[in-house]
């Protein structure tokens, strides 16, 4: 589904990433970790096309994605979440999934202005769908809500159903859990394997090892820049680097 | 959507009897430059209001309409219907080709920019004297007609170009609520956010710089076939910042707000006669005041106010 390999990213003098290679399965939940530091947001940020890398290629089903900036990656089916959740705050919680739609509708500029009949079913359809996502995200009561007055928990949920309406084939999000209370995350941890479940690949970044160790099929683990190991979460447990890295050497 | 339908139909009723209550007064000629400035003041709230980027430059494009249509109407006589889409189009494809480069930047570096392009288009009608006639401006542009009926007097200026401004205002509405007008909201809020859901920025924003620039223009051609006459004086600095008052005096990212924001700056020196001068100072005096304590702009304040009094008196009476 997806292949990283060789990624080098310098910035300036600093080397925050060192050659990076691993493979994401169709249909998996990816769990990508590792200490402060260690170069995931800078990974995430270059899979998704805000950085371009020094070295390395991206692969996104057999398509070199390398460079290519995010608004061409969507319609390639890859959207992403952040860790401070960016939502259109002063659009309401609908219009917000609405505009997840944006790839899959193509009304022009000129069309919209002069209504041209076409418009209306595309409007309808746009709107639909985004209820639908709404309802699956659990905040289809929230939909006329200005995006900006939604506690913390609710945009999370909400940037998860603007991604949705992309109807991505993978995505990724960046520390889904930061910032919410334990049951949101049972909550969130829910809504990701049904994601997973409607055949969409995941790939998170997070420091919630509870919620890692529990949902995801693989791991991950990044440490001052390179990849320190890979495996299911079992495996992962039981790796003495890993420990060592998060806990310190003796 | 029906709501929205029924508020501009009352809209469109209310500007077509206006004139009745002025009895084709001095201040009817008022009201055809509201009806100018309402489209200008539309024009740049697209760009800033929707999209979130700012121009300082926009009486710029006013003024290339304007001096296009003249120059072509008065000088090379050529048909003032045909000049307009073509003023307007060319214009259009300017305002496209300078975008490209321009709205790379943000804040205030699109604001220097934005500025250098408007004080350069003033330099260009004031220095090329051969065309644009120079500081003593162009005269002898004819008026628009239709068959044999002119659009000569103020009463009829003010149908001809409350059509255009209501065609624009309607126009603009639509794309507010639209797949597009969401997308450059969306812009506004959050550019990131929008890019990775597959909204392409650069290419919608320099766009709807365009469009922008189009609406200006055909404004500039009214303007230039109302007046009959134009001077540089009317499309410089000053002006691009009387048109970004009006636009945050009326409300950002509000249709009808640009209503009353052209509305009350245009009306508001009629009435301040004495106080010419200083024009800029109060205009200046208006957006501090207005930023610091009405940021939704006169089209969210006053109800809101509103609502409060109701409330207060409501509470007394309680109590």
């Amino acid at each position: 589904m997806l292949e990283v390999s060789g990624i080098t990213q310098i910035f300036g003098g600093v080397t925050a990433l060192k050659d990076v290679s691993f493979s994401i399965a169709k249909e998996s939940i990816t769990g990508v970790i590792g200490p402060n530091g260690a170069g995931k947001t800078t990974l995430f940020n270059i899979i998704s096309g805000i950085y371009t890398q020094t070295s390395g290629t991206v692969v996104l089903e057999g398509r070199n994605i390398s460079g290519l900036p995010p608004e061409r990656l969507a319609p390639l089916g890859m959207v992403r979440t952040f860790q401070n959740i960016e939502l259109f705050s002063s659009m309401t919680v609908l219009e917000n999934v609405m505009v997840g739609m944006h790839t899959k509708s193509s009304s022009g500029l000129l069309a919209c202005s002069l209504k041209m009949p076409w418009t209306f079913k595309e409007e309808a359809r746009i709107r639909d769908n985004a209820m639908r996502w709404l309802e699956f995200a659990e905040i289809s009561d929230l939909a006329g809500t200005v995006a900006g007055n939604l506690p913390f928990g609710k945009g999370r949920m909400l940037e998860i159903a603007r991604a949705l309406a992309a109807d991505p084939k993978i995505i990724l999000m960046d520390e889904p859990a930061a910032g919410l209370n334990s049951q949101e995350t049972l909550g969130l941890a829910d809504v990701i394997k049904k994601i997973r479940d409607m055949g969409i690949t995941v790939v998170l970044v997070e420091h919630d090892m509870e919620l890692v160790m529990d949902i995801c099929d693989r791991i991950v683990v990044l440490n001052l820049g390179s990849k320190l190991a890979e495996g299911t979460p079992r495996e992962i447990q039981e790796n003495g680097d890993v420990v060592a890295a998060y806990l310190g050497d003796e | 959507m029906k709501k929205e339908l029924f508020k501009f139909l009352i809209f469109t009723v209310l500007i077509l009897v206006a004139p009745l209550a002025f009895k084709g007064g001095y201040l009817m000629n008022v009201l055809v430059f509201v009806g100018i400035n309402t489209m200008l003041a539309i024009a740049l709230n697209l760009l800033l209001g929707y999209c979130g980027q700012i121009s300082l430059g926009h009486a710029g494009f006013f003024g290339l309409g304007a001096y296009l249509s003249g120059i072509l109407t008065a000088t090379h006589g050529l048909n003032p219907w045909l000049v307009m889409p073509l003023a307007a189009g060319l214009v259009g494809l300017l305002a496209y080709l300078i975008g490209f480069p321009i709205l790379k930047l943000k804040g205030h570096y699109l604001a220097m920019a934005t500025l250098g392009m408007g004080i350069i288009i003033y330099i260009v009608f004031n220095e090329s004297v051969d065309y644009t006639g120079g500081p003593s401006g162009l005269s002898g542009i004819p008026a628009l007609s239709i068959g044999s009926t002119s659009f000569d007097s103020d009463v009829k200026s003010y149908y001809l170009v409350w059509a255009f401004t209501l065609g624009v205002c309607l126009f603009s509405l639509n794309l507010a609520n639209s797949r597009v007008g969401r997308a450059l909201r969306a812009i506004h809020d959050s550019e990131i956010a929008a890019r990775v859901v597959g909204v392409n920025a650069r290419e919608l924003k320099v766009r709807i710089f365009a469009l922008s620039a189009v609406i200006s223009a055909l404004a500039g051609c009214l303007y230039a076939h109302t007046m009959t006459f134009i001077s540089p004086a009317s499309f410089g600095f000053n002006f691009s910042v009387e048109l970004l008052t009006m636009v945050v005096i009326g409300g950002l990212g509000s249709i009808y707000g640009s209503f009353l924001g052209a509305a009350l700056l245009t009306l508001l020196p009629e009435f301040l006669r004495a106080a010419h001068d200083y024009d800029i100072i109060i205009y200046g005096g208006l957006l501090m005041v207005m930023v610091m304590f009405m940021p939704g702009g006169l089209v969210r304040s006053v109800p809101d106010a509103v609502r409060k009094l109701v409330r207060l008196k409501g509470g007394a009476g309680n109590a």
